[in-house]
């Protein structure tokens, strides 16, 4: 990645400040714009927002189960999943049509949930039982139920498909996964109120955020042991404010992006260092975040403020915010 | 004759003793006990809310419930005795039984005179004690105890909660009725004093002493007996609540109650849905029957505390959790939006305070404008400064 910067550099005659350094390493990830559609589930609508994401534009909104939130496209992008909590079920729009065309069987308030790059198992954390379902996605069938720490909330899944994680908040765990097992093999005991997990690129760490703790913990996955940690400071904002939850790791596997919930501001981190770079002010309680396909923008869910917020990438600047409905929650992304 | 032990059965004992060991350093065992003093229930009150026979249990239960969840992958295995002692029973002696049976920690609602002695004993066994509803500021001051642990807020904590309130709302000129319980002039001297930190004026004082069930006559006494100076709000102390019930609607002047009754500063209530409190509310309600009350949150949250300390400071030696509960190291997640920690000069558990009317939430105090240079929960309460507890540095 160094010897990248190089050429630009030279060419560009930019003063190599650390933040001119990122936003090249950021720029040579981008060629140009392309459109995307953004679905964000609309928790207090019961309703699904359709966004035009290069034209930072809402399509339209589409009725959905009773207080929707996490939610996935299929492997082959033709089904989008929601997971609505107070229906006690995930359920199957038409990415055409988007109507409900079913419904899996989830558990009690399925909350988050994700693909395994099978593209068949899908694993939701069941915030009341203290288990995480597995989801056969073709038999539409209910493969095991694991049981993990109190209150599960955050899932992510290794790109190899190695290790499923989750964090459980009232235990404070991460609970690793083996999917060949369909059972917990290991724990990692993380700060107060775990909320979300990110595998990096390369699958060798596992970034986890504590709500409570106001903390990023980075996770050695092969030792399991948390390596680093770094607490977040914002000038002018009280540290309990400072509530981090959604996190998304860049490909350029140089920066990871986490949002800092009633803090009103995203944190771009370098994950070498684990230092911040910048904070971005967006909306009221940033909750979730999603990369365009093209990587020219990040968008951010603000639940309170009841809007999204569009980051430019290229310049790490916030160009937009779009009113979708009451209280965005999740947020995906399609290529179109 | 000597029996020749063959090698193979040699190393297969040995193998066995190992592994019994490694059995033990991975199951340890932590005993909570959660003890009651019962007091008699008020005459007046019967035939209103049901009398709660499980107040405190039912919240310490589901922590260990919770705990053991986490103790599935930490090797611990938490338990719970529950002790209530009923009216005219001894305390003390129930308490002293506990600590023989070796009990480290201990969760107490108990009345204050109780909690006097029991902090002394704790002090002297070297056993931790976790006060889930003795809200008297004296036990974070004065009477402080060594090993004692205020989970539920104080009074102080909680008139001070109202001030902020109050003041964002300009409603500065209180009228302050007062019952005659030590309970009531308790919640009454705190009021006072969170009015004089906030600027706020008790214009008019009164004691309600009338004895009576006030229910009949409500109407025809309570328009008089509140005549007087103007005011913004009646600020009612009547912590059993034999009359600030009746306050409402009836007052002389168009003003709104709070305090004991109507809009009322607490730990806990059943309408809190925020950071992920119903969650709590739903797995309570499941355990219980019932919606959680203060003193059982307090309760959950002494146990939660026990557990947090125990997982990480990776002992079950009360000395041992005490050190890391006081540490800044230690932190405990409350639905409450913000992590909770001990003040290290009164070891109050520092908390928001919600204020709420029976059916709602109206606000969760501090406001983020009352600033602190610790952390602004320490806008509540005795801070520093102001504590004479004899342990404070």
């Amino acid at each position: 990645m160094i010897s990248l910067n190089r050429p630009v550099h030279l060419t560009n005659n930019i003063p190599p400040t650390p933040m001119n350094k990122y936003l090249l390493l950021l720029a040579l990830c981008v060629s140009s714009s392309f459109a995307d559609t953004l679905y964000i589930t609309l928790e207090k609508d019961n309703a699904l927002a359709v966004v035009d994401g290069l034209n930072g534009q809402l399509i339209k909104t589409v009725p959905l189960g009773q207080r929707p939130r996490g939610l996935a496209l299929s492997k082959d992008e033709t089904l989008l999943y929601v997971a609505a909590s107070d229906d006690d079920t995930i359920q199957i729009l038409d990415l055409k049509t988007l109507k409900v065309v079913g419904d899996l069987p989830a558990g009690e308030d399925p909350e988050t949930f994700r693909i395994h790059p099978n593209g068949r198992w899908l694993y939701v954390s069941n915030e009341d039982d203290n288990i995480v379902t597995v989801v056969d996605l073709e038999k539409k069938s209910v493969i095991t139920e694991i049981a993990v720490g109190v209150e599960p909330e955050g899932i992510a899944i290794s790109s190899d498909g190695l290790w499923v994680v989750n964090t459980s908040e009232t235990t404070n765990m991460v609970h690793w996964i083996d999917p060949m097992q369909q059972r917990i093999t290991d724990n990692t005991l993380v700060d107060p109120r775990p909320r979300a997990a990110e595998f990096s690129v390369d699958n060798q760490s596992l970034f986890v955020t504590s709500e409570i703790a106001g903390t990023l913990s980075r996770i050695n996955v092969s030792s399991k042991q948390v390596e680093e940690q770094l607490s977040f400071h914002i000038p002018g904002v009280d540290k309990e404010l400072i509530q981090p939850v959604g996190v998304l790791a860049h490909p350029n596997k140089t920066l990871l992006f986490v949002a800092l919930g009633p803090a009103n501001r995203v944190a771009v981190v370098d994950i070498q260092k684990m230092e911040v770079i910048k904070y971005l002010l967006v909306g009221q309680r940033v909750w979730n975040l999603a990369f365009s396909p093209d990587l020219t923008r990040l968008y951010t869910t603000n639940g309170v403020s009841n809007d999204i917020s569009v980051i430019d990438l290229g310049s790490l600047k916030v160009t937009k915010s779009l009113r979708v409905g009451h209280y965005p929650w999740g947020i995906t992304v399609k290529n179109d | 004759m000597r029996k020749k032990i063959s090698l193979p059965g040699f190393f297969l004992l040995l193998s066995w003793l190992l592994m019994s060991s490694q059995v033990q350093a991975n199951s340890s065992i932590v005993n909570i006990a959660f003890l009651a003093e019962k007091v008699p229930a008020q005459a007046a009150l019967s035939n209103l809310d049901p009398v709660l026979i499980d107040e405190g249990v039912q919240g310490a239960l589901l922590g260990i419930k919770d705990n053991n969840t986490t103790g599935q992958f930490t090797g611990h295995q938490y338990n719970l005795k529950s002790i209530e002692v009923l009216v005219g029973d001894d305390v003390v002696a129930a308490f002293e039984s506990l600590v023989e049976a070796g009990y480290q920690y201990l969760i107490v609602d108990v009345q204050p005179a109780t909690l006097q002695q029991l902090l002394i004993i704790a002090r002297e066994k070297k056993v931790l004690l976790f006060n889930a509803s003795a809200a008297q500021g004296e036990f974070r001051n004065a009477d402080c105890g060594t090993n004692l642990f205020h989970i539920i807020p104080s009074y102080e904590m909680r008139a001070d909660a109202l001030a902020q309130f109050m003041l964002k709302k300009r409603w500065n000129k209180w009228f302050l009725v007062k019952g005659n319980t030590p309970d009531d002039l308790s919640f009454a001297k705190a009021i006072k004093r969170s009015a004089k930190r906030f600027g706020m004026k008790i214009v008019e004082e009164k004691s309600w002493s009338f004895q009576h069930d006030t229910r009949r006559t409500a109407q025809a006494e309570i328009p008089v007996f509140t005549q007087g100076k103007e005011y913004d709000v009646l600020i009612v102390a009547d912590v059993k609540g034999l009359f600030g019930d009746y306050l409402a609607m009836n007052t002389w002047l168009p003003r709104p109650i709070a305090g004991t009754q109507g809009l009322v500063p607490r730990a806990w209530h059943r309408t809190h849905e925020r950071w992920g409190a119903v969650q709590m509310q739903n797995r309570f309600y499941k355990q219980a029957g019932r919606w959680m009350s203060d003193v059982d949150y307090a309760s959950w949250l002494a146990v939660r505390t026990v557990g947090e300390a125990v997982t990480r400071a990776k002992s079950i030696d009360s000395m041992a959790i005490k050190k890391f509960i006081l540490s800044d190291r230690f932190s405990l997640a409350g639905f409450k939006g913000t992590k909770l920690t001990f003040r290290t000069w009164n070891q109050q558990l520092r908390q928001p305070v919600l204020l709420a009317t029976p059916r709602s939430i109206v606000s969760v105090l501090p406001h983020k404008e009352f600033l602190h240079p610790l952390t602004y929960l320490d806008t509540l309460g005795y801070d520093k400064p102001e504590s004479t507890c004899s342990f404070n540095q």
